[in-house]
């Protein structure tokens, strides 16, 4: 029998943005298992938000994540909407499926780079956040903050958007096509990051389905789901775009469906300017109560379906108030993607679902055996990068090609 | 299938199952169903009707522990919701996990935070809270009272806001 070791990856971990704590069971270089813990991040949010009242819930809920902050207060506001018959006003809705698109580009762009970086592609990384910082630029100009934007409110939106600002947000927004046609490019030409991320981490239509897997992991393996489309929300059901799927489930075709759904959004994005320009009015149906009841609020967030229940008791507060972010279906799946892969490879599997950035590096790999440390954070991002190298020497390719006129 | 089609041949196959139908709006739809059904109706719902589980959410309320299973139709923008109560003083139901991978994790969550024992799940351990979390104590419970380490009873904000 081989020598199984474990490899914990975390509890903070050097690769995502939560404190979550992977155990690589390796014999070898083979990862045989996976187990996942989490929890380290954990804050009470659901029994906190039974203390707030409603335009309070909305704050509270947008600082569950630094990234999708505006994932979850759409889906809260949806859910009080939906509890309580709340009218929102058209215009609102533009400007709510705007301000989403347009954070799924920079969720996707922070995504695109940091694959780029596990895989040994800095210039992929630099350069993606580079635009990202012109997603945000957009962000500022709209709602006077590059992140946490504090838009969403019960009834409507907190700001609208000025009729002297569109011009100047659709250049802006214009002005993504070219990088992102760049790392479209890049991704689909490069023969390099095509080895490294082809049939890796393969997650099947029917393990989709059995782990109820959401968002792009889903869509990537073929699973057509999209709440956006499904459930139609803000102004999806009233523009024109389309759903984008591929069909192995691999790292790479994952990679593919963020990039293509970045156009996607820009199209969105395009189509709620130009009707900003013809539905006028307010942006604020103004509710003054929540009547008793219970309400469900959908919304796709950059990484798949976020759901908040909400049941209201005619008070000023929820009496329940449940989050369920889209990591809670996709993470699970991991122990599906690695199993049978090298640990140089765990790394961009274990990142390729995208759950949700924002901790210190802190890995160690122990033998359990004599508990001497054999791999540090550093060392397995080198062991990621030094496989992209080698496989570049063989190939006798150079690294993506980034022409930047 | 439409969402007219949803509701009746939900109301068709769950039959006897149902003890309350409520239809809130067209796109959603409440029912409640016996503890003891519920791996039936979960059977049904994923196997039969394709649907897509959501989450499930667990409330504790006056007359006894609650829990909503949330499931989606994509096909026709509708969410029902499958409501069970649970005698507060032993909450106990069959765990679904064996039958359906996507709900391992939430049926863990909510045995960490309402106490509810799950039957027959494959692997019923810590989720959220720490591993030596005391046993007994459930913080989404009503009559949960936070304590420091050193015993002494915390405020919460809404305690304080109770007082105000």
């Amino acid at each position: 029998m081989s020598k199984r070791s474990i490899i914990p990856i975390g509890p903070y971990h050097a690769l995502q943005e939560e404190p979550e704590f992977f155990k690589l069971h390796v014999e070898g270089e083979k990862v045989v298992g996976l187990d996942i813990e989490l929890g380290y991040n954990h804050r009470g949010i659901e029994k906190l938000s039974e203390s707030k009242h409603y335009d309070q819930t909305v704050f509270l809920v947008e600082r569950i994540c630094g990234i999708c902050s505006t994932s979850h207060p759409i889906a809260c506001v949806q859910a009080i909407e939906d509890a309580g018959d709340i009218e929102v006003p058209e215009r609102a809705l533009y400007i709510r499926s705007i301000i989403g698109e347009l954070e799924r580009i920079h969720s996707h762009m922070l995504w695109l780079g940091l694959a780029g970086h596990f895989l040994g592609f800095n210039t992929v990384w630099m350069w993606a956040w580079r635009h990202r910082e012109e997603v945000l630029n957009v962000f500022e100009l709209i709602t006077g903050n590059r992140n946490h934007y504090a838009m969403m409110k019960a009834g409507g939106v907190r700001r609208d958007i000025k009729a002297e600002d569109i011009p100047t947000i659709k250049k802006m927004v214009a002005d993504l096509k070219a990088p992102l046609t760049l790392f479209k490019k890049t991704v689909a030409d490069d023969p390099v990051i095509q080895a490294r991320t082809k049939g890796v981490g393969v997650l099947s239509a029917q393990q989709v389905i059995d782990y109820a897997a959401l968002g792009p992991t889903a869509r990537a393996s073929g699973v057509k789901i999209d709440v956006r489309r499904d459930h139609p929300h803000a102004a999806y059901g009233l523009v024109d775009w389309d759903v984008i799927t591929a069909q192995n489930g691999d790292v790479f075709d994952k990679a593919v469906v963020r990039i293509l759904e970045m156009f996607e959004s820009i199209r969105i994005i395009e189509q709620c300017l130009d009707k900003l320009k013809t539905v006028t009015g307010s942006v604020d149906s103004n509710p003054k109560e929540v009547k008793p009841g219970e309400g469900v609020g959908l919304y796709e967030a950059p990484r798949g379906e976020v759901f908040h229940y909400i049941r209201s008791d005619g008070t000023n507060r929820p009496a329940r108030h449940k989050v369920r972010a889209p990591s809670f279906m996709n993470v699970i799946t991991d122990r599906e993607a690695v199993i049978g892969h090298t640990v140089a490879d765990a790394t961009i599997i274990l990142a390729a679902v995208d759950p949700c950035y924002c901790c210190t590096e802190r890995m160690a790999a122990v033998d359990v055996y004599s508990g001497r440390r054999v791999f540090t954070a550093a060392d397995m991002i080198k062991c990621s990068q030094q496989k992209t190298a080698e496989l570049r020497k063989k190939l006798g390719a150079h690294g993506p090609k980034l022409n930047i006129a | 299938m439409n969402r007219e089609q949803v509701a009746a041949q939900v109301k068709q196959i769950l039959g006897e199952k149902i003890i309350a139908f409520h239809q809130k709006s067209d796109r959603r739809i409440f029912l409640e169903v016996q503890s003891g059904d519920i791996l039936e109706v979960t059977r049904i719902l994923f196997h039969d009707l394709k649907a897509r589980f959501h989450i499930a959410s667990g409330v504790d309320t006056p007359e006894g522990i609650e829990i909503l299973y949330h499931w989606a139709f994509d096909a026709c923008n509708c969410v029902l919701t499958v409501r069970t109560k649970l005698d507060r003083n032993k909450p106990e139901i069959e765990s679904c996990a064996p039958l359906y991978k996507a709900m391992e994790w939430i049926e863990r969550e909510m045995w960490e935070l309402l106490g509810i024992q799950f039957k027959n799940h494959p692997d019923l351990r810590h989720l959220l809270l720490k591993d030596d979390w005391p046993a007994g104590k459930y913080p989404l419970r009503r009559d949960y009272l936070p304590e420091a380490a050193n015993g002494q009873k915390i405020n919460l904000p809404a305690d304080e806001a109770k007082n105000e």
